[in-house]
């Protein structure tokens, strides 16, 4: 397999088609809710809940775990279910119309209120950490948060519940080995997996005028003032790891200097570090090479098939992440939750989400699905088209892919100070 | 002295109670509660403790003294171009429009605000990007190399752009008070249009002046929109790392800090700026302006 991971010509073809408009166009981004409050007052220690009576053993903990469950045994008919945008399958001529939620809702009689509600991890933690601090209900039932500092977070402060293990053998079953026992939730005693995706770099080829391959490419004085990068502090510092060659899961304080040197000296040449609104400057032409998610360059694309933009995972390595789906403390309707994350694991599901979504699914049954397709097609284009989905590596990344793909540091609270000792100033400047 | 008198005396107390409470309520007790918040220590998982530990607006001034000074510096470009641009457009208004038009192109002045501040700034982004309108052009005549968005003239030319009314009408109040006889007045004592300018109508406009560069100064150099959105590397302004420290690194104490550095620069600034333009005087008529 090649490092650049172009989407073939003909499943671009594809996505001109109106069939394939199921794909909405991706909104200017930017546009993000910016306040955000300064009304602390008394500012208390996380709760430290443990499960409820059952004691501080872990079979304590399993015990309340298990009564915990077994008191929410039945749904209550309702969830409340808060995503990213652009992140589910819609229908090409709705957008308010979600096949996949209804197709749910037809099968288990649970309602679902669908919000896209999380823009930035940072903010949407800084939200929902006061109430769940004061033991309120967030008014979500179900939300998807990217492993890192924040669902680290989370877990440390006691703000998701415990899932029922006993209630996940779809799980089981489908999950591929990235999202299963993954290094941030040892077990899954937290979360499932809802996507991941790959850190990489977009270009536009006209305006670089070459293949890019490497992150040093994000380093040559030619693009200077059309560079974009992250700001923000795990996909740019983890990136800029990989850029120098280090793992950046093993990495040391020494290697994170070493990453700010790199990152110090492209700074000349950007543009700007940017939050989730790179994409409306690379498509307009203010960037010509900037850091960026796998499924957005995809998703950017198909909303325009005029754009001629790339993705490549650099030779030297990237980041894969995962999107987490996670149930936060005090939810109302905990069974629903429980019961719809173990449903997204049957393969046809996955396999609309994917279809939509473009980033790497969490169930490689999903690939038979898509093939299976792609033999009852009638007709050629949809038959292209589902074979490109099959064989996209950008949904099903290849063995040798994986290897080139490291996860993100995970930083405990003492390291994460120095972390952004380092790095912020680069961003934050 | 009998029941009434008391009654007529605390009258006056009475009413301006709730405007008293209101004050107490969302300035006070938050400014207060911040300010206490400033001097703690702590971590968000094991809390946050009353330490009175100062160090933390060392460290704040330290770590962010280059934002806060780039913040005064944008305001007082941005304010300036507010003035330049502003004072005339006000002086416009008050003497040469027609009374009957007044109100309309005050309300034109306005009409801008009735789109979110997001989406007005958000549209700059399309029309000085390096393809869009301005710079298209440029580009199209043959011209190459360098970019408007993601500078420092385009954040500064945000800002002006954003509270251009709030330096334009002020100015607009004091110079409709001034009279047009007091103008003949003084063309009656032989003073041409540049003089009686000069020595009338500019030193009755100051208040307006003052209450204008108050009401565009302070609220530019403790914004981050036009920064965030427009700006690029290295002009990231004093308002963005308050978010950044109380969002992003979870550190209260330090956001709250920075604020209170904010403010008391802010409040230095004014209040040597009273002193230059003579005084409290400027004060009370700017606030009767």
């Amino acid at each position: 397999m090649s490092t650049s991971q172009d989407p073939p010509i003909d499943l671009l073809r594809g996505l001109t088609q109106p069939r394939v408009s199921r794909r909405r166009m991706l909104q200017a981004g930017g546009l993000t809710a910016l306040g955000a409050g300064l009304a602390a007052c008394s500012i208390a220690p996380a709760r430290k809940a443990g499960g409820g009576s059952g004691g501080d053993s872990m079979w304590g903990q399993q015990r309340a775990i298990a009564a915990f469950w077994a008191e929410h045994a039945k749904p209550l008919g309702t969830l409340n279910f808060t995503n990213w945008p652009l992140y589910i399958d819609v229908d090409p001529d709705n957008p308010n119309v979600r096949p996949s939620l209804d197709e749910f809702t037809k099968k288990t009689g649970i309602k679902v209120n669908y919000r896209e509600d999380i823009n930035e991890v940072d903010t949407f933690y800084a939200k929902i950490a006061p109430l769940l601090k004061a033991g309120q209900s967030i008014g979500a039932d179900l939300i998807v948060i990217t492993n890192g500092v924040y669902l680290t977070k989370l877990i440390a402060n006691d703000y998701l519940l415990p899932l029922d293990q006993s209630a996940m053998p779809t799980f089981y079953a489908q999950a591929s080995d990235l999202v299963k026992d993954p290094s941030f939730d040892r077990g899954n005693v937290f979360t499932m997996a809802w996507q991941s995706g790959i850190t990489g770099i977009a270009y536009n080829p006209k305006l670089t005028g070459r293949e890019i391959t490497s992150w040093q490419d994000m380093q040559d004085p030619k693009f200077k003032g059309k560079v974009g990068m992250f700001g923000e502090n795990e996909d740019m510092p983890n990136s800029a790891l990989c850029a120098i060659g280090v793992n950046p899961e093993t990495s040391t304080e020494a290697d994170w200097q070493k990453a700010a040197e790199w990152l110090k000296k492209q700074r000349p040449l950007v543009r700007k570090y940017y939050q989730q609104d790179y994409i409306q400057p690379l498509t307009q032409g203010d960037l010509a090479i900037t850091m960026a998610w796998s499924g957005d360059i995809f998703q950017a694309m198909a909303s325009n098939p005029k754009l001629n933009l790339k993705f490549v995972v650099p030779k030297e390595g990237a980041p894969i992440w995962t999107d987490n789906m996670c149930i936060p403390r005090y939810a109302d309707h905990p069974r629903d939750a429980m019961i719809y994350m173990d449903y997204v694991y049957q393969p046809e599901v996955a396999a609309t989400l994917a279809d939509y979504i473009n980033y790497i699914t969490p169930v490689p049954a999903a690939q038979q699905i898509f093939e299976q397709e792609a033999k009852d097609a009638d007709n050629d284009d949809d038959r292209e088209y589902y074979q490109n989905l099959a064989t996209s590596p950008l949904i099903f990344p290849a063995e040798e892919d994986f290897a080139r793909l490291h996860h993100y540091r995970v930083l405990t609270e003492d390291e994460l100070i120095t972390w952004n000792n380092i790095f912020e100033p680069i961003y934050q400047s | 002295m009998s029941a009434r008198t008391v009654r007529a005396r605390l009258a006056p107390y009475a009413m301006i109670f709730p405007g008293w409470l209101w004050l107490v309520i969302f300035f006070v007790v938050p400014l207060v509660s911040m300010l206490s918040v400033s001097l703690m220590t702590g971590s968000d998982v094991d809390g946050f403790t009353q330490t009175w530990h100062f160090h933390t607006y060392v460290e704040a001034w330290n770590k962010y003294h280059v934002q806060i000074v780039r913040s005064l510096i944008y305001g007082l470009i941005a304010t300036g171009i507010c003035l330049v641009l502003g004072y005339p457009v006000a002086y416009w208004i008050a003497f040469r429009v027609r009374q009957k038009y007044k109100s309309m192109i005050l309300f034109l002045l306005l009409l801008p605000f009735f789109v979110s501040f997001i989406i007005r700034t958000q549209t700059w982004n399309f029309i000085l990007s390096d393809n869009g309108m301005v710079l298209g052009l440029y580009h199209a005549l043959g011209f190459h190399g360098g970019h408007v968005l993601n500078t420092s003239t385009a954040v500064i030319g945000g800002l002006a752009y954003n509270f251009l009314p709030f330096t334009i009408l002020p100015i607009y109040v004091s110079l409709e008070r001034v009279h047009p006889s007091l103008l003949e007045a003084s063309a009656d004592l032989y003073a041409n249009k540049t003089k009686s300018f000069l020595r009338v109508v500019l030193p009755l406009s100051i208040p307006g002046i003052f209450a204008s560069v108050l009401l565009t100064f302070v609220p530019v150099a403790s914004d981050y929109v036009n920064a965030m959105i427009l700006g690029g590397t290295r002009n990231t302004m004093v308002g963005t790392a308050i978010e950044t420290e109380y969002v992003t690194n979870f550190n209260p104490p330090m956001a709250s800090a920075l604020s209170f550095i904010l403010m008391a620069v802010l409040l230095v600034g004014v209040f040597a700026y009273a002193r230059a333009l003579g005084t409290e005087e400027a004060m009370e008529m700017a606030a009767t302006a």
